[in-house]
């Protein structure tokens, strides 16, 4: 019990850790680049007429407060920390005066949703099957899964996204390929998540698909060194049913590197979540992001790069915290 | 060593594949500097023809030669993910190699600041990166931006090749015999330490390029260069596949999983070359 608790003080303070160096790069990166995002914000907003020049003095004192741009550099340091803790981005420019914290809460769980199924069933399908691969060598069908889940791996998500697009979009349109859900139907009950589980179909499939690869691989490479241990060869010769040897012998002990692996893949996987809602309109984090971004809205763009930070990092702790739960060896070491 | 590039070809299937894959891509790049137009130029021929002989790849709706658009294209990437994993093989072989050697309380805080930039999602820092910098973004800044971000993963496996020379007999010897540490390192340990640099920067190349053509494709990054992502971008814009133009997209796409299967089979059969244990396998051993 006490290595177990010196684990989850030692796993937290890498959990501070990466959301202290995470948001200090996001800080760098506002204030050592040439651009003021004030003046980047006044711009665009004077673009449209209508502003006095005392309006945009106005405006421009407010947002220098707002972004932290007032005084030295430390306190300026010291004002960007204090806003990150306590959540506050301030308001959203392009959906003034909406907070960007109150967009990022309406736009999260779309993209949890979509995260935690995808990532799941690709772990799951990709285990299970690269586990049989690893086992049963020589069938000729798992070893035609494994090209296939060779080649599917390197590609990235956008281009299996916009495969299925045309696919389902225009040669056989039978999903919907845009949007979260349907427009004109009642928020809750039994037709809405209907509608969401039809329209995630393809979000899905597209991470699913990229994921699914990795794990196999993983998984078949594990298996087919332990298949070669010696308590699994004696397991064989006492006629141990191949199937018990198979998912309690050997996957069970290639499951724990598996499990270290899908939390170092979650942030590669965020980022993809982040490109497939963005071809399928979802709107999640990565939509609100890409509009963020066209409509020139700092604070937006700011919140949502800290909060996937933190996401990211909740997230790894959260596995990291399980993980010695399955494997009593990892809390020791 | 051009022995064992022949070996490779013979044997190892997936070794032979990428290299066909990379050579075909790498044609293709060299094909752009016989352009007959330029890149830049639009309205240079007539828009939205049809693949045929005299467009084998027909052309786009804003009036350029996909062939020759392509070619170019292809280059920029190319050159992209080279330089992009040449930056980052700097950053992850010094921290790699001295948190394996130095080991202790180096080693500790080396790790752990690489374990974070592992999990730190890059995405959204790098669309940051873009809107910040907005009108003066260009290509060696994004290159620059990525390289510091991309070493991590590699510098835990060059490290854990380091761990393990310095428990070496050489080592103690290089010790007594007075090697500075830096002679060490350069002259004993970098050696070792090469197969796994090479492997890792074809990896290294196929991230880059695909998180390149990922912000391209939205536009997050310099547009008017082409690569193979803002080719995808300006097809997007002219939403070429519902104008039925599908050639301006379908060849980018194909050359792009043609470069990503490449390296990527390339990256796998130089993993299993390093490692003897496979080799063994692949000859019909047991492991």
């Amino acid at each position: 019990m006490r290595t177990y608790a010196l684990y989850l003080v030692r796993r937290f303070a890498q959990f501070l850790l990466v959301v202290f160096i995470g948001i200090n790069i996001a800080y760098l990166i506002t204030h050592l680049t040439p651009v003021d995002p004030v003046e980047q914000a006044i711009s665009s907003v004077t673009m449209f007429g209508q502003s006095s020049p005392e309006m945009v003095e106005v405006m421009r004192k407010t947002l220098r407060e707002l972004y932290g741009l007032e005084g030295s550099p430390w306190e300026q340091y010291v004002s960007f920390w204090r806003r990150m803790a306590t959540g506050d981005f301030g308001p959203s420019l392009s959906a003034f005066p909406t907070p960007v914290s109150t967009l990022i809460w309406q736009a999260l769980p779309w993209t949890l949703g979509l995260l935690v199924s995808s990532t799941l069933i690709a772990w799951i399908v990709g285990n299970f099957l690269g586990g049989l691969a690893g086992y049963y060598r020589k069938n000729s069908l798992l070893k035609a899964l494994g090209i296939l889940a060779m080649s599917l791996q390197p590609i990235p998500y956008y281009i299996v996204a916009f495969i299925l697009l045309v696919v389902f979009g225009y040669l056989w349109p039978v999903l919907p390929i845009s949007g979260g859900a349907e427009m004109n139907i009642d928020r809750q009950g039994f037709a809405f998540a209907a509608s969401i589980v039809r329209h995630s179909i393809l979000p899905v499939l597209s991470l699913v698909l990229v994921g699914l690869g990795a794990w196999f691989i993983g998984m078949r490479s594990l298996v087919s060194n332990i298949v070669t241990e010696d308590y699994v060869t004696y397991a064989e010769l006492g006629g141990v049913d191949r199937r018990r040897i198979l998912f309690s012998y050997v996957m069970r002990n290639a499951l724990s590197p598996q499990l270290t692996g899908l939390a170092l893949s979650l942030g590669a996987i965020f980022n993809g979540a982040i490109i497939t809602e963005f071809v399928f309109g979802y709107p999640g984090v990565g939509t609100l992001l890409v509009r963020a971004v066209n409509s020139g809205d700092y604070s937006l763009v700011l919140g949502i790069t800290s909060v996937s930070i933190i996401a990211v990092a909740t997230a790894i702790l959260v596995i990291d915290i399980i993980y010695p739960l399955l494997d009593p060896r990892v809390a020791r070491s | 060593m051009l022995r064992t590039v022949r070996d490779l070809f013979r044997y190892n299937l997936e070794f032979a594949l990428g290299a066909i894959l990379i050579l075909i891509v790498f044609a293709f790049a060299a094909a752009s500097f016989f352009s007959p137009y330029s890149p830049m130029d639009i309205y240079v021929v007539a828009p939205d023809v049809p693949p045929s002989w005299a467009y084998p790849f027909g052309t786009n709706s804003r009036g350029q030669d996909v062939f020759w658009q392509l070619t170019v294209a292809i280059r920029n990437s190319l050159l992209f993910g080279i330089s992009v994993a040449l930056m980052s093989r700097v950053l992850s072989l010094l921290i790699g190699l001295v948190a394996g050697y130095a080991g202790g309380i180096t080693d500790r805080i080396l790790m752990t600041i690489n374990d974070t930039f592992v999990v730190i999602p890059l995405f959204p820092i790098l669309v940051l990166f873009f809107f910040m910098m907005r009108d003066n973004m260009s290509w060696p800044m994004l290159a620059i931006a990525m390289a510091s971000l991309g070493w991590p993963y590699d510098a835990r496996l060059i490290r854990s090749v380091a761990l393990s020379l310095r428990t070496r007999e050489f080592t103690a010897m290089s010790v007594f015999s007075g090697m500075s540490t830096r002679q060490i390192l350069v002259e004993e340990h970098l050696p070792y330490v090469l197969p796994i640099v090479f492997s890792t920067t074809l990896n290294n190349m196929n991230w880059s390029i695909g998180l390149e053509v990922t912000l391209s494709v939205i536009g997050f990054t310099n547009i008017e260069t082409p690569t193979i992502g803002t080719m995808i971008y300006w097809a997007n814009q002219h939403t070429a596949m519902v104008a039925g133009v599908w050639w301006w997209i379908l060849f980018p796409v194909v050359l792009v999983i043609m470069t990503f299967l490449g390296l990527y089979l390339l990256s796998v059969s130089m993993n299993e070359y390093i490692d003897p244990r496979s080799r063994l396998t692949r000859m019909g051993g047991q492991a």
